[in-house]
């Protein structure tokens, strides 16, 4: 018998919709792959189990009337802990919001609800997204399942290492620097960060308002786009959210083609700093592009160099004002309530406990970013830094079709390794960050493994706002290329948990 | 308490000028919040109107209502301003229990509106009051400190939060310095505010009722030494909530700074609380130091643009503006600056408009509602329009005297029995049995018996003192209980005793 765990969603979903199997068998094989493996992954921070089933039993009832089910119908997946479901506890990875439960379902659960996807339960993540390795969880590591000791990325690093797992056959992530591409590639699976404003953040706990964009996680390309066209589409509770139809990316994936495409490389990712391995995989990818009947042109983008350091400065002071709501007022932690003290200590007190070390980092970065005789010289300088880097990206588009790059400058590294130096942990995000600032779209997908570890290497695929179906079709053509060399997907080269 | 010791106002005009900067917030009148649909209905339940925006719940964003933008271009308009073609939204950023987000969605260095002025009558003369600029922004909850003796967050054991009053709509209307206005600056601040409320009401866009806190006044105020360029140092005179506080606050504030900078002393740029009770202020909480706003434009809003084309569409649909009314109206009326003036500070134009409309003469409708009904909303302590009697029925009443039916007793008395709710002036009059008796039989009864019982005053008009009728005309009228026609008793008299009217 099949291992129900092992499909892609699509073919979950055929499955499921031609009744070769129930939705509720789906939903329990992953539920009892969760109990066999999560303990030593760690990627759900909650199994909704109930709410899972009911699900499943919805959209079973609804074959059985003979009514349609949308293209991922009773497809389970595993839910990025920063987005709201009402009911169910939403921490984003932090002790500020234990024991929360929300009142109202952010729009990308309810779409998700709405398409029949199950949600499986919430993953873990790097504290309010603030991470690259999933450690800065109030709630203890991730483990990657390529290899437990070492790190799944991050902030989204429950999210990619549930569906490496097969825990779930797709995720859900947010990246406002990296959070779904870098785990994406060091976990050897497929993340896509739409154009900002493709996907509601209505319900999804900010980070970084101008910068934050939900989107897919999967196991293939295909799986991706069916995901990506359910979660985008304009939302009038969104004020930033795009009012156009969502560009055809699912159209895109089933027709895999670059021929006669430019494609340009970045100079200016690589060299320094950036493993061996990861560059080889990189110039083989390009190399294959090439081989595919796509033109290959070098690029320059010069204020990509500055990227890291603007992202620092706005990222920080967006999140200084966004998280001053946890207060302990209305929800959430409250420490130090006795009768005896003042709000503002209640206040300060919660926020001490609460608060893990990189977002308290990052609070006082962008308070002191924003400060009066200080706000032209960081945040000013910064967007300013945002609007060359929007220009660069501009003109690199009217020569190119899209960008390629390494996803991230190295191999998944040894959970604890970086984690008392935050100016390493920064750089893994060093060739996504350019993608956020601008609000471009950009994927990841796996190119195969560094010789010298043996660990995923991930390729960056980046296109204009709103071109978004760019990346699927290219993604697809490399994906299919790969398969075709190496016999099978990547991900089957994992060792079994 | 430290009891300051003033300086005499003339005293403190005469060394110093004061330069005021005043700043009100207005409170819209949308039916729903600035940024989420909750409902801004007043008096519901603490914390039923709220939702996850309103109340800063993780996740949540706003959206902004177009009815708020659109009464803010109008406000900008009416001032004279010029409207934005591009503007954001900012946040400013500080820590206070009843605001949900811990940031206030406002405007910092791109308001909808800005450079305008608003024209003022003082004592008949007009001073023009320079607009800096009109911003958007939203409302906080409420805070109630409990167990506290004074209702104040000093001493009290806890503090209750309601969060149906955060993110109601607000314009904040800031002016420039208001300098040159000498010894008349309080007036001139009274006059301004006075002048906004009606605008703000003339416009629809608020019912501007200050006691209710729709709209509430900062005063800055600071003096300068006669001839000197440079401005003071300012203090803040927050939540100055009537216009007669206004006044006062300014007041006090020239009498005390010119004390401080008498004895030498500076003045400390501060917050200051108004007291109603004496009209005095005190200092508010000492800030040890200067409160960083760290603003920065908000994220979660796309810019505001409004197209020139809606921008002239409000404008050729703004409504005559008070002060033009004004000046048509005392024309029309026949009306002397301080008739006039009375008139507006009871906030009695549109009733006694509509009275007018509804066929009653200017005079007659400006008598009642300026009169009695002015008696009646004050000893009540409601707005005019809240009196529950209607412009035609008050015509109504006035179209009664003027045919006879009634004169002003007992027209009084039926504008009594429609406010206590017996029904229309005609069904009251029906009632009580209120119709003005002229007819002779039944008055010839009680003239002649006045004339009995006042022989002296009867031999006088006998004699040629016609004007001594009056007494027995009195006289009538209290046996008669005002029911009779005067008019017609005195003719009775006069016919009886001989004299001629």
């Amino acid at each position: 018998m099949t291992d129900l765990t092992r499909l892609t969603a699509a073919e979950t979903a055929a499955r499921i919709a031609s009744g070769e199997v129930t939705a509720v068998a789906v939903t329990e094989a992953h539920l009892a792959r969760i109990d066999a493996v999560d303990e030593k992954v760690h990627a759900f921070l909650h199994v909704d189990r109930e709410g899972a089933l009911a699900q499943a039993r919805a959209v079973d009832a609804k074959r059985e009337r003979g009514e349609e089910l949308g293209p991922l119908a009773g497809v389970p997946l595993a839910l990025k802990d920063i987005f709201t479901t009402e009911g169910v506890p939403t921490t984003v990875g932090s002790k500020i919001l234990e024991g929360w439960i929300p009142p109202y379902d952010a729009t990308l659960t309810k779409r998700l609800k709405d398409a029949g996807v199950v949600i499986l339960g919430k993953t873990n993540m790097d504290e309010f997204a603030m991470g690259s390795s999933t450690e800065n969880s109030a709630y203890g590591p991730t483990g990657n399942p390529w290899d437990l000791t070492r790190i799944p990325g991050g902030s989204g690093g429950g999210s990619s290492a549930a569906i490496a797992s097969y825990e779930a056959a797709l995720a859900i992530g947010t990246d406002t620097g990296g959070s779904i591409r870098q785990p994406a590639a060091v976990t050897g699976t497929v993340g896509v960060k739409p154009t900002y404003g493709a996907v509601s953040r209505y319900g999804m706990v900010a980070f970084s308002s101008s910068l934050d964009q939900g989107g897919p996680c999967a196991r293939t390309v295909l799986d991706a786009a069916l995901l990506h066209e359910v979660i985008a589409g304009h939302d009038p509770l969104d004020s930033t959210s795009i009012d156009a139809p969502v560009p055809p990316v699912v159209e895109a994936a089933r027709n895999g083609d670059v021929a006669g495409m430019r494609v340009g490389v970045v100079k200016e990712f690589g060299g320094e700093g950036y493993q061996a391995g990861v560059m080889q995989r990189f110039n083989e990818s390009v190399e294959l592009l090439r081989e595919l009947g796509a033109e290959i042109v070098e690029i320059s983008c010069p204020s990509f160099d500055l990227a890291l350091a603007a992202y620092y400065l706005i990222a920080p002071s967006e999140c200084s004002s966004n998280l001053a709501r946890f207060d302990a007022m209305r929800y959430g932690l409250r420490v130090g309530d006795d009768g005896t003290r003042s709000a503002e200590d209640v206040t300060s007190l919660t926020r001490a406990a609460g608060f893990g070390a990189e977002v308290k980092r990052r609070i006082m970065l962008g308070t002191y970013a924003l400060s009066s005789g200080y706000y032209d010289a960081y945040y000013g300088s910064a967007q300013k830094v945002r609007t060359l880097i929007t220009r660069d990206f501009a003109q690199a588009f009217e020569q190119v079709d899209v960008l390629v790059s390494p996803t991230t400058p190295t191999t998944a590294f040894p959970i604890g390794e970086r984690a008392d130096d935050p100016m390493a942990m920064y750089l893994a995000d060093l060739c996504t960050i350019p993608a956020n600032l601008a609000g471009n779209a950009a994927m990841s997908l796996p190119c195969g493994l560094a010789p010298e570890d043996g660990l995923p290497v991930g390729l960056q695929i980046i296109a204009p706002a709103m071109a978004d179906d760019r990346l699927y079709r290219v993604g697809a053509a490399v994906e299919a290329a790969f398969q075709a060399r190496w016999g099978h997907p990547l991900l089957e080269e994992a060792p079994s948990l | 308490m430290t009891v300051t010791e003033l300086v005499s106002y003339e005293d403190a005009l005469a060394s110093y000028e004061p330069v005021m900067g005043l700043e009100v917030h207005v409170e819209l009148g949308t039916a729903t919040k600035m940024f989420c649909g909750c409902s801004t209905a007043l008096g519901a339940e603490p914390n039923s109107q709220t939702c996850p925006t309103c109340l800063g719940m993780p996740g949540s964003l706003p959206v902004v209502n177009a009815t708020g933008i659109e009464s803010a271009v109008r406000i900008g308009l009416a001032l004279n301003c010029k409207i934005a073609e591009w503007c954001r939204f900012a946040r400013k950023n500080y820590f206070y229990p009843d605001m949900p987000k811990n940031f206030q969605t406002s405007q910092y260095d791109e308001p909808i509106a800005f450079d305008g002025y608003l024209d003022v009558e003082v004592e008949g003369e007009t001073f023009r009051v320079e607009i800096e600029r009109a911003h958007m922004e939203e409302d906080t909850g409420k805070s109630t400190h409990v167990g506290g003796a004074t209702g104040r967050i000093h001493g009290a054991s806890h503090s209750l939060l309601d969060y149906n009053r955060a993110g109601i709509p607000l314009i904040e209307i800031v002016t420039k310095p208001i300098v040159g206005a000498g010894d008349r600056a309080p007036e001139v601040a009274k006059a301004y505010v006075a002048e906004l409320r009606e605008l703000i009401k003339a416009l629809g866009v608020s019912e501007a009722r200050m006691e209710m806190g729709q709209m509430r006044c900062d005063v800055n105020l600071s003096l300068r030494p006669k001839g000197q360029e440079k401005f003071g140092t300012r203090s803040e005179t927050k939540n100055v909530n009537s216009l007669r506080s206004v006044e006062r606050a300014a007041r006090y504030e020239i009498m005390r700074h010119a004390a401080v900078l008498g004895d030498g002393g500076t003045i400390v740029q501060e917050t200051r609380h108004f007291h109603e009770d004496d009209g005095s202020t005190t200092s508010g909480r000492v800030k040890e130091e200067a409160e960083d706003y760290r603003y920065f434009p908000e994220p979660d809003l796309v810019p505001v643009a409004p197209s020139r084309e809606w921008v002239e569409e409000l404008r050729n649909t703004l409504p005559e503006l008070p002060r033009v009314q004004r000046q048509r109206l005392k024309a029309e009326w026949g009306l002397s600056d301080h008739e006039m003036q009375s008139v507006l500070n009871a906030g009695a134009i549109p009733s006694i408009v509509a009275t007018i409309e509804a066929g009653a003469a200017a005079d007659q409708a400006r008598k009642w509602w300026m009169g009695e009904l002015a008696r009646r909303a004050n000893e009540d302590g409601v707005e005019l329009s809240a009196l529950p009697i209607t412009p035609a029925q008050v015509a109504r009443v006035a179209a009664l005297v003027s045919e006879g039916s009634l004169n002003d007793k007992l027209a009084r008395q039926v504008i009594e029995g429609v406010l206590a709710g017996e029904g229309d002036p005609d069904t009251v009059v029906e009632k009580r049995g209120l119709k003005v008796v002229s007819d002779d039989s039944a008055l010839g009864a009680a003239v002649d018996e006045a004339i009995a019982g006042n022989q002296a005053v009867a031999d006088k008009i006998r004699g040629g003192k016609v004007q001594a009728a009056g007494a027995l005309v009195g006289a009538v009228m209290k046996a008669t209980r005002g029911q009779a026609d005067a008019a017609r008793v005195r003719e009775l008299i006069l016919e009886r005793l001989g004299g001629q009217g």
